[in-house]
């Protein structure tokens, strides 16, 4: 018997194919592999107090608009709408993450609900990022109206997905683990318009 | 050979090889297959659909009726324009006679999509196009500027001068300063063929570069600017329909953008000035040209020019005619039909704006009486229609008009009105108006004899613009035919409506990379990996792949699934219930809603307990059931089928949202969160049990439908006694980041009691022993939970909840409702199909005459292992009070004799869920 539980990554079974792909296309497009880290799902009334007593817990601001995201000491604040926010942790293991976010929520008619392994992380990076993801995404993707800090719910393809901006070339896909295969698949083909040679211009 | 000298943008230094009716042609990159075909003066492409006539090529580009083509080299396409298609080395085609064929071999090209999104969406590289596509860029915006032909410049011949240059500088200076603006997009070869509120427009592009051979853009732009030009209009006469017979602006066409002439003895027919140019055009490169112009006067200026020439010109004259056999040989000129030859007839009847995508979101037309024609009638906000497609037709005005402050000047040319002449004199029965659909003014004329009024009914009844052109030439005609028979203004008429696309858009490129594996997702669990080394056949559940079975070697599903069922009935199984729904459910309402939700009591749920709960609609049919855990006073974690997933928490949702806002209720979907295996059998304790040494299992400490949280090397484990096969089960719940881990573990530790893996299939089976529905397989949205047997878990404390009005509807009281009973086959051998139906069973055992009275029908069916035999559940009319009953239900042309049961028929006094 295993002497301790081990965690697995969703896409574990797609790392090799991705790295190679990543090394082939460089500096193109990489898509990698996010690391799992600790989540939760915050609701509570903007107007209630719940946030700033959030803020507190989790040492940072949280984002002040939906749509946008904001960095915490070792993770995110992604505003997913008025009264919900996605708050990341690398550094916490998700049932203390869940406990302490949830007991600062709590107080002010709020609530943190554990959904780290609800979602997992795709990067998708290089000159080429934002082309690819038009693709399959009918978002405006150009930088200026998708800037850096600015994340949005969304579908890639047929799948449900949460895009964020945190660069140019650097852009962070958040996905559910029953669809991350299909949307690797989806992104995999989609890089075929790319030849590892070369690199050319294309539509924005 | 009709290739003349110094005309032409064809590369000429190349040649390129096609086959067209098993004979080869050469031409030249730059080429179309109707310009190869002019080139070599070849005999006509085909024959029409309905009466065999000939029929050639009418025009130089999509608004050609006639020229279609079926392409076999290099993959196979179906009736496609020879005037669209550019050719390549090794290109096969043959002419289309009556109609096309489709593939018999996939097409394997690849077709993708693009979102595009803009500042300014400029359609048509034309004069109009690419002065506002040049206009939009200095002023700093994002321009995408998209234009249908292989080349920009639209109608520019290169005779023109723009900005005192020759008018093919002034598009190569535009095209360059566009290239080089990172914030502009050109694409040639790509036609806008649909346009959507709020700035969508679909263009198909025809890719030569790129992984994909044509591609989809989604384009969304602030605004959209129409540049789409004009389509020229042809005159109806007798036998109009000849090859040979062509717009006058495709033989110009023709000549300066391939250099073919494509005609020798030329007779222009015309009742508008553009005609003018092809003749003068066609004469100075080398044809003899003679213009009959239906105006009483012919234009000043051109009398001057043709005078100059030599070409003959007659004013106040039509054509009645043509002859010819295969193709044109003369026309037949005025009232006394005199024989003028010819090998080409040229026909204007002036100009229809290009307004396809302006109508696509309900941009009005309007006549104008001075155009001739129908043009926009009032704006559209973020659309704006300029040049040709606005009805400005002169070059200068169209510079002008597209340009703004620095529009680009050309030399204002006066013209004369265009006279708007739909048809000259002759035999209705022979005056072609839709060559493709071999319609004819006497159809028109049949039509409106039928007492048609509208120009939407003409077309149905006539099928005049429902071919591959969509009536790009015939529409208008057919119009002003109906008009005049009918004796009404063509204002008063209108138009058909112009629907996208534009042009015909293959189903593959509309599809794009959603086919195959891509067609639709593939949901798969956290231990996917695991089902499949394990063996498993998979089965669809929503997009999930579920392990519907794990057969060994040589077993088929049958022997699998009786084997897993013994496997859970005498030791212990595993199944991966993952794609459950789970919904938590926070806030000090939450017991409120629930209550309000299902039909019994959540709100007594003791925290530790676990209940069965029913969901039914408004209409009081059952909807979704599961399981609810209560987690704290204040929260509850709701599991629902996996199909029902979403519907349940959008359902939930609604009624919070919509109707209940003022519950403090807030709901969290972590299906994913956590992964569920169920570790089902007599046996299940001994490997629970093991793995969680820590937690008392017994009966008494960890009692059936109740829940414990536990860790496992520190990670937390949820685990409760819910069964859903009647056996002593747990249902294992964690993190889906350790169900690889858990897995595994639940699969070592039950090595020694033979642990099974199971599926689906088996689950099935297993519960249907124990009469437990499945919602959506034994229900279809009729059947309430008293039809089911499942009164008990529908409240008579509560004062109200979803569906409980309904309850007591007179149908509903109905003692003939159908109701869920077990179905066992008196023979013990047959396995009733599901979905057969079941009547009564005569004296005689046969199937009576009709009409046989239904008593139901079979929803599940399986081989039970515990029972050594076949059985069913089935919907049945005032089942339960036939328990006991035998009836007949039909399978093959047998009538099989079936008797009527409890539900439950694998231990009914539920001794072995407990252990």
């Amino acid at each position: 018997m295993a002497e301790t539980l081990t965690a697995r990554h969703p896409l574990e079974g797609h790392r090799d194919q991705l790295e190679a792909l990543s090394a082939a296309l460089a500096p193109t497009l990489a898509l990698e592999l996010g690391e799992l880290v600790a989540a939760v799902d915050l609701r509570v009334d903007p107007g209630s107090g719940g946030a700033d007593a959030v803020e507190q817990v989790v040492g940072g601001p949280l984002p002040a608009r939906p749509d946008t995201w904001t960095a915490l000491p070792a993770g995110q604040a992604l505003r997913l709408g008025p009264d919900e926010w996605l708050l990341t942790s690398a550094a916490a293991r998700p049932e203390d993450w869940e406990f302490a976010v949830d007991e600062a929520a709590t107080a002010h008619g709020g609530m943190a609900v554990d959904v780290s392994a609800q979602r997992t992380v795709l990067w998708v990076r290089g000159s080429a990022a934002r082309e690819l993801l038009s693709t399959g995404c009918a978002l405006d993707l150009r930088p200026r109206s998708f800037p850096s800090g600015r994340c949005a719910q969304t579908l890639l393809g047929q799948a449900a997905v949460l895009l964020v901006a945190h660069g140019e070339d650097d852009l962070q896909l958040v996905v559910r683990p029953s669809f991350a295969g299909y949307v690797v698949d989806l992104l995999v083909d989609a890089a075929r318009e790319f030849p590892p040679s070369r690199h050319r211009k294309e539509t924005p | 050979m009709s290739r003349i000298e110094g005309y032409g943008r064809v590369d000429r230094s190349r040649t390129v090889t096609v086959t067209v009716d098993g004979t080869e042609y050469t031409g030249h990159p730059g080429d179309t297959l109707a310009s190869v075909l002019l080139a070599h003066d070849a005999r006509p492409l085909g024959t029409s659909v309905k009466f065999g006539r000939p029929r050639g090529i009418g025009a130089a580009w999509v608004e050609d009726p006639t020229g279609l083509v079926q392409i076999e080299e290099p993959f196979p396409e179906p009736m496609v324009l020879a005037s669209t298609v550019e050719i390549t080395d090794g290109l096969v085609a043959r002419g289309v006679n009556g109609q096309g064929r489709l593939s018999d071999v996939a097409d394997v090209a690849r077709y993708d999509h693009r979102h595009v999104h803009c500042d300014v969406l400029v359609v048509g590289a034309g004069p109009a196009g690419l002065t506002a596509a040049r206009r939009a860029a200095r002023d700093g915006l994002d321009v995408v500027l998209v234009d249908d032909r292989p080349e920009p410049g639209g109608t520019l011949t290169g005779t023109e001068t723009i900005d005192g240059r020759p008018s093919r500088e002034f598009v190569a200076d535009v095209v360059a300063e566009l290239a080089a603006d990172p914030r502009v997009t050109h694409l040639q070869r790509t036609t806008a063929f649909g346009h959507y509120d709020d700035g969508l427009v679909l263009a198909l592009e025809r890719r030569e570069r790129g992984a994909s051979r044509q591609r989809v853009h989604r384009i969304r732009a602030a605004r959209v600017v129409i540049a789409a030009g004009a389509i020229e209009r042809p005159v109806v006469f007798e036998d109009d329909d000849r090859p040979g017979v062509m717009l006058a602006s495709a033989a110009r066409d023709f000549l300066h953008r391939h250099g073919v002439l494509a005609g020798r003895e030329v007779v222009v027919f015309t009742s508008d000035d553009a005609a003018y140019s092809a003749a003068v055009d066609l004469h100075d490169a080398g044809a003899a040209v003679r213009v009959l112009d239906a105006r009483a006067r012919v234009p000043e200026v051109w009398a001057r020019r043709c005078a100059e020439r030599g070409i003959e010109v007659s004013a106040d004259t039509q054509v009645h005619g043509t002859l010819g056999d295969d193709r044109v040989t003369a026309a037949l000129v005025g009232a006394e039909r005199r024989e003028v030859p010819c090998d080409l007839l040229l026909v204007s009847g002036g100009w229809n704006p290009t307004v396809h995508l302006f109508t696509h979101v309900g941009g009005r037309l309007g006549w104008d009486p001075a155009l001739g024609a129908f043009r926009p009638a009032a704006p559209l906000p973020g659309v704006e229609v300029v040049g040709a497609a606005d009805g400005t037709l002169d070059l200068a005005g169209c510079l002008r008009q597209a340009g703004g402050a620095d529009a680009p000047h050309a030399e204002e040319e006066h013209g004369e009105p265009t006279m708007v002449l739909w048809r000259t004199a002759g035999e209705p029965a022979r005056q072609f108006v839709d060559l493709q659909r071999d319609a004819t003014v006497a159809d028109i004329a049949r039509a409106v004899g039928a007492g048609m009024r509208s120009v939407e009914h003409v077309k149905r009844y006539t099928t005049i613009g429902t071919a591959h052109d969509q009536g790009k030439t015939s529409g208008v005609v057919a119009s002003g035919i109906t008009a005049e028979l009918l004796g009404r203004p063509i204002e008063d008429l209108g138009t058909t409506t112009f629907r996208p696309p534009y042009t015909p858009v293959a189903f593959a490129a509309l599809a794009g990379r959603a086919r195959g594996d891509l067609y639709d997702p593939v949901r798969t669990t956290a231990i996917h990996d695991r089902h499949v080394a394990a063996g498993a056949e998979f089965e669809d559940v929503g997009q999930w792949k579920r392990a519907r079975h794990y057969p060994q070697p040589g077993e088929d599903m049958t022997a699998a699934v009786l084997r897993e069922c013994a496997a859970v009935r005498t030791g212990v199984g595993i199944l991966d219930g993952s794609t459950l729904g789970k919904i938590d459910v926070r806030g000090p309402d939450a017991a409120v809603l629930l209550d309000r939700l299902y039909t019994n009591m959540m709100s007594s749920l003791k925290v530790g307990r676990v209940r069965y709960g029913v969901m039914c609609g408004n209409d009081g049919m059952v909807f979704d059931d599961g399981t609810v855990l209560r987690l704290a006073d204040d929260r509850f974690l709701v599991t629902t089928t996996t199909g029902n997933a979403a519907p349940v928490l959008d359902w939930m949702e609604e009624w919070l949202q919509t109707e209940w806002p003022d519950l403090r209720v807030r709901l969290t979907s972590v299906t994913e969160q956590l992964s569920i295996f169920a570790v089902a059998g007599p046996r299940s304790r001994d490997v629970v049990g093991a793995v969680f040494a820590d937690l008392d299992v017994g009966n008494d400490a960890f009692g059936f439908m109740s829940w414990q949280d536990t860790a496992l090397d520190g990670v937390p484990v949820r685990l409760a006694r819910i069964s859903f096969s009647g056996e002593l089960a747990f249902e294992v719940a964690v993190s889906s980041w350790y169900a690889p881990a858990l897995w595994d573990r639940l699969i070592e530790a039950g090595r020694p009691y033979g642990i099974t893996p199971y599926g689906t299939e088996t689950m099935h089976v297993l519960r249907a022993e124990k009469g437990y529905p499945i919602i959506g397989q034994d229900t279809d949205g009729t059947v309430s939970p008293h039809d089911l047997g499942l009164g008990w878990a529908v409240s008579r404390k509560k004062p109200d909840f979803l569906g409980r009005r309904s309850f007591a509807r007179p149908q509903n009281q109905d003692l003939l409702r159908k109701q869920l009973v077990s179905l066992l086959p008196v023979d013990a051998a047959t396995r009733l199909p599901e979905g057969s139906q079941i009547v009564h069973l005569a004296e005689d055992g046969r199937l009576p005459a009709p009409p046989v009275p239904m008593l139901g029908h079979v929803t599940s069916s399986y081989h039970s292992a515990a029972l050594a035999r076949p059985f069913a559940l089935a919907l049945v009319k005032g089942g339960r009070e036939r328990i006991g009953e035998v009836v007949g239900v039909p399978v093959g042309g047998e009538l099989v004799a079936a008797q009527i049961g409890d539900t439950v028929l694998v231990d009914p006094e539920g001794a072995r869920r407990d252990g």
